[in-house]
């Protein structure tokens, strides 16, 4: 009997995964690029498929790129936000989960603003679990999606310079990111405000440098991270206008890059502060890709998580 | 009933002044005569006739030890009955093979009055277990802005005064405190953590939490506040009882504090020398604590402060929770783990490893809790009470957190094998557990 190629129930954190199965994951998702593409942009793989997009936390393009990489492949999806939730009405996040699991989904795609919440349910139900984000952990989709953008515009990771430039301490994108580029071959370099790098960062696999100018120098991908206002205690740094100075990316940082660097950015963009719009909006800028990409990575994931079982 | 426990070995750390009969410090066996609930006589093994009537124990491969006290136990009655009852925790003290344990004020409401203290007594009694010694707040409500009644309390039964949950995080309220303590002989527990370093921390600071994403507490956050309370000390000539210990700058502190003779005493409890922050991972919330469980090198250092002395106790820190507040989120999850069941096991295994001898294991969980609480040390001699623990230092068992008699099941422990364990706890020359082959 041939061997099932992707046999992961969950899609946690990066950390799980295997360079063998991230590349799997991209290989499929350039495959599902071309359905996008198409005028008729549907096909029936996942047909009689439950999808559950349970969002705890607020989110426009995350929660949108699921729905439609769910919908592209036929399935059935369901949205649920905190604000329409039982969650307000006191009921746990286990208890929300097992009514949900008596309603049979395949999979729940989770959006959660505590870390381990995505672990949390995978202990409790039947169904697949995608993590969407949990708080500063990880953000495993986003990472997949930013590596196929890469090796996209890229040809390939191996051997490339990615610096991270930001709020490190509080991105969970950070961290897949490292853990993702790092475990594919790419060196990554992370710089920001000393307050925002936590402790022991360099045991995911990246090299740390407080000034931003020798992050930048040489890197062929530059991603920088959105201020988290609402995650910041007031001690990290002093004010916006001096962040945008000293840590924001603007032309003359970008200068310092590798000449055919593109840069990234995870979104929403606080414009002005982390990214200038000059940088956002230019030539180098594959900000959009990541978007467009990101519904081919999570068609993907569903795809492997519940189509291929029935190969 | 008359007891003649036949053929053990005796381990009393009661008199450490030297003048500890030779018994006590050969491996000879005795066997020892419970008459009336006191010990009638103690003879080398077949020298003495068994009384007529008498209950006969055989404790060959056993060993003896002065009853065990456990000096920071939180009983969740009054408040939490759902978690703990006095009755329950006093009967999982007896089956760790504790007769007596200390518990602390953060109850619902708080033992910060006679009132509540004279509750938690009068409700041990009826459990007629382990001898309950409770401890008052430091301050009223536990709210950290007012001294609450030591003198009052201390009629009622105290034994010593904490906050412990949370820091005395004003400095001069536990200076006062210190001062005032003195006018009742009573100990100040300190529960050291300086809750502005801590920010929102759920684990200790460290490469797992920036793995897990999960906010860090440094243990500068504890050693700050030892210091403090060792200044404090220094200052009012108090005695401060350090909780928890679980940092290794924290024992570095207390050890330079003992040896400028500033009277300070110290605690750790089994998790924080037996686990590392790596427990956490998986976002396991049986190992969320307060402190948290450190590095490897914490954990080194904790042994090594067990090992000369700068830790005077080892304390289960037993904190019942239900899976209502343990089966969430972890940033949601209360700390604490349940320990009276497992914290003899754990300290054995450090006697097993060679850290500690038996003699000194036993020490730490009984002679000096006695000591730090100015209550009885408990000793095996002809005439005393006897409360004893029996302890099987080779049976091997897996630890299964559903046959505790605790209410609640929170333990990081479950499944592990480990190797020793009280057979028997007699109480009053009473059995009040029973555990042999």
């Amino acid at each position: 009997m041939k061997e099932k190629p992707f046999t992961i129930k969950h899609i946690l954190d990066i950390a799980g995964l295997s360079p063998d199965q991230i590349t799997y994951i991209l290989d499929t998702a350039e495959s599902f690029k071309e359905i996008s593409t198409r005028s008729i942009k549907k096909v029936p793989t996942l047909r009689g498929k439950t999808v559950i997009n349970l969002f705890f936390e607020p989110s426009t393009r995350t929660r949108a790129s699921f729905e439609i990489a769910a919908k592209r492949l036929s399935a059935d999806t369901l949205s649920i936000s905190a604000s329409t939730s039982s969650v307000v009405k006191g009921e746990t996040l286990i208890d929300t989960a097992r009514n949900l699991e008596a309603m049979q989904p395949d999979v729940i795609v989770l959006r959660h603003s505590l870390s381990g919440a995505p672990h949390l349910l995978s202990r409790h139900v039947r169904a697949s679990v995608i993590n969407a984000g949990d708080g500063a952990h990880e953000h495993p989709t986003q990472a997949l999606l930013d590596l196929l953008t890469v090796r996209e515009k890229k040809g390939e990771i191996k051997g490339l310079k990615l610096a991270i430039i930001g709020d490190i301490a509080h991105s969970r994108v950070a961290h897949s990111n490292i853990l993702g580029f790092t475990k594919m071959g790419a060196n990554v370099v992370v710089s920001g405000p000393a307050t925002m790098i936590p402790p022991y960062i360099e045991k995911l696999g990246a090299k740390v440098t407080l000034s931003i100018k020798k992050a930048l120098q040489g890197a062929d991908v530059i991603m920088a991270l959105r201020i988290q206002l609402e995650r910041q205690n007031k001690l990290s740094f002093p004010s916006i206008r001096e962040y945008a100075t000293y840590f924001g990316l603007n032309t003359q940082h970008l200068a310092l890059a590798a000449s055919d660097a593109i840069v990234m950015h995870p979104g929403p963009v606080n414009r002005g502060v982390e990214i200038s719009p000059e940088v956002a909006d230019g030539p180098h800028s594959a900000i959009l890709d990541q978007v467009t990409n990101g519904v081919a990575v999570r068609m993907a994931l569903l795809y492997l998580l519940l189509g291929s079982e029935s190969q | 009933m008359n007891l003649y426990l036949k053929g053990a070995r005796i381990v009393d750390p009661s008199d450490l002044t030297g003048e500890t009969p030779v018994l006590i410090k050969t491996k000879a066996l005795y066997d020892i005569y419970i008459r009336n609930g006191k010990i009638a006589f103690i003879a080398p093994q077949g020298k003495e006739p068994i009384p007529a009537a008498a209950k006969v124990i055989d404790l060959a491969g056993k060993i003896v030890t002065p009853g065990l006290i456990d000096m920071h136990t939180h009983l969740r009655e009054p408040g939490e009955e759902y978690k703990e009852t006095i009755a329950t925790g006093c009967l999982a003290a007896v089956s760790g093979g504790f007769t007596a344990i200390a518990c602390m004020p953060n109850t619902k409401p708080a033992n910060d009055n006679k009132s509540v203290t004279e509750y938690i007594l009068q409700k041990a009694q009826e459990a007629g277990l382990a001898t309950v010694y409770p401890i008052g707040a430091i301050s009223k409500g536990l709210q950290g802005e007012i001294l609450a009644e030591f003198g009052d309390m201390k009629a009622a039964g105290i034994v010593a005064v904490t906050d412990d949950g949370r820091p005395v995080m004003n400095g001069e309220l536990m200076r006062r405190a210190l001062e005032y303590a003195r006018n009742f002989d009573l100990p100040v527990i300190s529960h050291c953590e300086d809750l502005t370093l801590c920010s929102g921390g759920v684990m200790n600071e460290g490469s797992v939490s920036t793995q897990l994403g999960l906010l860090g507490i440094p243990a500068v956050a504890e050693e700050v506040m030892i210091f403090r309370e060792i200044r404090l000390a220094n200052l009012t000539g108090g005695s401060v009882h350090i909780a928890h210990v679980s940092a290794r700058s924290s024992v570095d502190l207390i050890r330079q504090a003992k040896a400028s003779g500033i009277n300070v005493t110290a605690e750790t409890a089994p998790h924080y020398f037996s686990l590392t922050e790596e427990a956490v991972a998986g976002y396991d919330t049986n190992a969320k604590m307060n402190p948290p469980l450190r590095t490897t090198e914490d954990v080194a250092a904790v042994i090594e402060g067990l090992k000369d002395g700068t830790i005077d106790a080892i304390a289960s820190d037993h904190a019942p929770h239900s899976t209502l507040e343990k089966d969430v989120e972890f940033n949601m999850a209360a700390n604490g783990i349940v320990g009276l069941e497992t914290i003899l096991p754990l300290t054995l295994k450090l006697v097993h490893a060679g850290h500690l001898s038996l003699y000194e294991a036993i020490v730490k969980l009984s002679a000096n809790p006695a000591r730090i609480l100015r209550i009885e040390v408990p000793s095996i001699q002809i005439g005393k009470k006897a409360d004893l623990t029996i302890i099987d230092p080779d049976r091997k068992f897996i630890v299964d957190v559903h046959k505790f008699q605790s209410i609640s099941k929170n333990s990081p422990f479950h499944g592990w094998e480990l190797k020793g364990k009280a057979v028997m706890t007699i109480i009053n020359g009473r059995i009040v557990f029973d555990d042999l082959d």
